[in-house]
C-alpha cells in the first residue's frame, strides 16, 4: 500500500468507497507500482553550503523511501554525475545568487526554464541569509559581491525557509508534491492546502530577519509570547523580556525562521487542526517494508 | 469522535480529579495536568515535560523542561501571566536529550506544538519527539505589568503574600497565605489583557492531546476533554490505574452547557476583532495570520 492510497479520511472528505474497494483489491494481487508514477525531483545547488541538501538526506531511511517509491532524483550534482540541468517536475534550489557570476545567473533562470515547481529550499535560497552580508573584496574573486536570494530573480513557487532546513518539512514537502502530481482530487485538494502557506510566504518576500516578528507580528498587535521564535533561532538571538521577543539584531544571521515558525504568521486553521491524520498520513507514506518494488 | 465547533474536537469530556492527595494540596482545581505529567514520567510515556516553574519575581512564570516528581509539582497553580513555554521546545530535543517531550501549556501554546508538527520551520528533530501535550482552558491572558497591578492596584494585596490567584464568577480573585480574600470586578482588568489574545478563536486548547479547566465542574474539580489517540490511551491507562475520579460531565453542574456558552462568546468576540481588522485603517487594513 502506497501513498496514494493512504489518504482517507481528511478535512471532511471522505475516500469515495470505490476507491476503498480498489485499495483492497490492489492490495490482494500486490499489484507493483508503475514507475512511471514517480516525480522527477532535482537539487539544485547554487551560493549555498550543501547543508540544505544533508538536511535532505538526514531523512534517512525516509529519504531511500522517497526515491524507492515516489521520486527520481534526476539531477544532483553531489549525488550523481548529470552535469546539466534536465527537465524536473520539482527543482530543489539551494543558496542565493552571486550576480557578478554569469554561470551562476544562467542556472537560475535554466532551473525556472525546467521546472515545473521551484522550491527555494533553506533561508539562503529564500531570503539571503548569511549571503546578505556579502560585500566582496575577497580573494580571488573580490568582485564577486552581491548575492540575491532567487526568488529576486525568478518567480518561486514554495518556501521551506531555516537555516539549517528541518528535514521533516523538506519530507514533507516532496510527499506533498508527489500527492499534488500524482494523487487524485481529495489529494491534490489536500496537497494544495499543505503547500499553500509556503507559496504565500514565497510571494511575500524575499527578506527573513529578526524584525519580522516586530513589524509583522508584534507591531500588529498579534504576539501572544508563546515563545516559539525562541526555540526556532538557530543562533540563540531571541530571549523573551517579560512574555515578549527581544532580539539580539547582531547575532541574527537573517534567516527568517523565527517568522516562519511563529504561529501568528500563519496558522492555517484548514491544515493545522487536523494534525493527527496528516501526520498518519506522512508516516504511513514512510514506512519502511512497504516499497513496492 | 464529537465535533463539536466551540469546543474541538473530541473522544469523550468528564469532570475529574485526582487521586494523590499531595498534588491536590496546592493544584490550581482538580491536579489533572500535574498528575497526568507526573504519570506519563512514571510511565516512560515521557522522559520530561515543558512546565511553568518558579520565575524570578513572585508570580511569575518561568518555562522549564521538569524531568522529576518534584519538578514537575513546582508548576502547580495557574499564573495569569505570560509564560513563553515553547522556547524550551527545541532546547528539550538537544542539550536536555529527550525523546519523548511533554508540554504543558495554554491554547496558543499547544497551537505552536502542532504547527511545529506539521511545519517544523528551524525546528528539526522536533515533529517526531512530541509525545504528549496536556492544555489549559484559557480566556486570556495578562503580561507581568497587568497582573501586578491588577493584584497589587485593584486587589490591593502585596504579591509576595497571595497563595492562590482564580478568574472565576465574573471576578479575578486574590487569596493570601494568611487567609484574606480579595476580589477585582473583570471589568477593570480587561483593559490590562495582552493584546495578542484578542485575536485568539481557542478555549478549550482544542489542539492539545487531553486538555483539562477548571469551567463546567465544581472548585477542586476539573473538565476534561480527551481528544487524540495519544491522548486517549494515556488517560485510560491512568484512570485504571486509580490516577483519577471521574464523573460523566452530564451530571456534573454547571457542565459543558457553561462551557459552551463562554466557549461561545469568547471566540465569537475576537473573530470580530480579527474582522475588523481587515478594515482597521483608512483603505488598509492589518494582518490576519488565518488568512
Ligand atoms: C493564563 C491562563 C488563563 C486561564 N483561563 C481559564 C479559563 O478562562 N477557564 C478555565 O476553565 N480555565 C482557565 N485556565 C486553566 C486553569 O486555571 C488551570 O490552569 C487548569 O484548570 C489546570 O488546573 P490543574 O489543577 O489541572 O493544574 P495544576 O495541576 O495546578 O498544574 C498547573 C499547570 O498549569 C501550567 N501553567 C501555570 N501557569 C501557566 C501559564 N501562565 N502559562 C502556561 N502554563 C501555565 C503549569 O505548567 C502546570 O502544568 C487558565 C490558565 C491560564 C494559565
Ligand atoms: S532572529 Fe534568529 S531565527 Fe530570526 S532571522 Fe535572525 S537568526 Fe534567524
Ligand atoms: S513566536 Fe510569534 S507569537 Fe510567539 S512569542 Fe515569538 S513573535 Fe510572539
Ligand atoms: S487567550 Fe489565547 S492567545 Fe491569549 S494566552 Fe490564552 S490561549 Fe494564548
Amino acid at each position: 500500500m502506497g501513498l496514494l492510497n493512504s489518504v482517507k479520511k481528511i478535512m471532511g472528505v471522505e475516500t469515495k468507497p470505490a476507491q476503498v474497494a480498489m485499495e483492497k483489491k490492489a492490495e490482494a494481487t500486490k499489484e507493483k507500482k508503475p514507475v512511471t508514477n514517480k516525480i522527477k525531483l532535482g537539487h539544485v545547488h547554487m551560493s549555498g553550503c550543501t547543508g540544505c541538501l544533508v538536511s535532505i538526506a538526514d531523512n534517512n531511511l525516509g529519504l531511500i523511501k522517497i526515491l524507492d517509491d515516489y521520486a527520481d532524483l534526476v539531477y544532483c550534482l553531489t549525488l550523481a554525475d548529470v552535469r546539466h540541468i534536465p527537465e524536473m517536475d520539482v527543482a530543489l534550489v539551494e543558496g542565493s545568487v552571486c550576480i557578478q557570476d554569469h554561470e551562476s545567473v544562467e542556472d537560475i533562470k535554466e532551473t525556472r526554464k525546467k521546472s515545473k515547481i521551484v522550491v527555494a529550499l533553506g533561508s539562503c535560497a529564500c531570503y539571503g541569509n548569511i549571503t546578505r552580508f556579502s560585500r566582496g573584496g575577497q580573494h580571488n574573486q573580490p568582485q564577486h559581491e552581491s548575492f540575491l536570494p532567487i526568488g529576486d530573480l525568478i518567480d518561486v513557487d514554495v518556501y521551506i525557509p531555516g537555516c539549517p532546513p528541518s528535514p521533516e518539512l523538506i519530507r514533507n514537502v516532496a510527499v506533498m508534491a508527489y500527492l499534488l502530481f500524482e494523487g487524485n482530487e481529495d489529494q491534490k485538494a489536500l496537497a494544495g492546502k499543505y503547500l499553500k502557506p509556503l507559496m504565500d510566504l514565497a510571494k511575500r518576500g524575499t527578506t527573513g530577519c529578526f524584525c519580522d516578528l516586530m513589524d509583522d507580528v508584534i507591531n500588529q498587535g498579534l504576539c501572544m509570547g508563546c515563545g516559539t521564535c525562541a526555540a526556532s533561532c538557530p543562533v540563540r538571538a531571541i530571549t523573551l523580556e517579560f512574555g515578549k521577543p527581544q532580539g539580539e539584531r547582531d547575532l541574527c544571521i537573517k534567516c527568517g525562521s523565527c517568522y516562519g515558525a511563529c504561529p501568528r504568521s500563519f496558522f492555517n486553521l484548514d491544515v493545522i487542526p487536523e494534525f493527527e491524520s496528516i501526520n498518519e498520513i506522512i508516516a504511513d507514506a514512510l514506512k519502511e517494508g512497504e516499497s513496492n518494488d | 469522535m464529537i465535533e463539536d465547533p466551540y469546543l474541538g474536537k473530541y473522544v469523550t469530556c468528564v469532570s475529574a480529579r485526582s487521586t494523590d492527595k499531595e498534588i491536590l494540596k496546592k493544584a490550581q482545581d482538580g491536579g489533572i495536568a500535574t498528575t497526568l505529567m507526573v504519570y506519563a514520567l512514571e510511565e516512560g510515556i515521557i522522559d520530561g515535560t515543558i512546565v511553568a516553574g518558579e520565575g524570578d519575581k513572585p508570580w511569575q512564570p518561568k518555562p522549564e523542561v521538569a524531568m522529576t516528581r518534584e519538578d514537575i509539582l513546582k508548576a502547580r497553580g495557574t499564573r495569569y501571566s505570560i509564560s513563553p513555554q515553547i522556547s524550551w521546545l527545541k532546547e528539550a530535543t538537544r542539550s536536555f536529550g529527550l525523546d519523548k517531550v511533554g508540554i504543558t501549556g495554554v491554547c496558543c501554546q499547544m497551537q505552536a506544538v502542532r504547527k511545529a508538527q506539521l511545519y517544523p520551520i528551524n525546528m528539526r528533530d522536533v515533529p517526531g519527539k512530541v509525545a504528549f501535550t496536556v492544555g489549559l482552558f484559557c480566556m486570556e491572558n495578562f503580561p507581568y505589568k497587568s497582573m501586578q497591578s491588577i493584584v497589587e492596584d485593584h486587589a490591593a494585596q502585596s504579591l509576595g503574600s497571595v497563595k492562590k490567584m482564580e478568574i472565576t464568577k465574573g471576578k479575578f480573585w486574590v487569596y493570601t497565605e494568611r487567609g484574606n480574600v480579595a476580589t477585582v470586578p473583570l471589568k477593570e482588568t480587561h483593559k490590562y489583557e495582552q493584546p495578542g489574545c484578542h485575536v485568539c478563536l481557542d478555549y478549550v486548547s482544542n489542539l492539545a492531546d487531553i486538555s483539562t479547566g477548571s469551567v463546567g465542574s465544581p472548585d477542586g474539580w476539573s473538565t476534561v476533554f480527551i481528544r487524540t489517540k495519544v491522548g486517549n490511551e494515556i488517560w485510560s491507562k491512568a484512570v485504571a490505574a486509580g490516577l483519577f475520579e471521574t464523573k460523566p460531565i452530564e451530571e456534573v453542574k454547571p457542565g459543558l452547557d457553561l462551557l459552551r456558552k463562554l466557549a461561545k462568546e469568547k471566540i465569537d468576540k475576537n473573530q470580530k476583532t480579527v474582522e475588523e481588522r481587515k478594515t482597521f485603517g483608512v483603505n488598509k487594513g492589518l494582518r490576519n495570520p488565518y488568512a
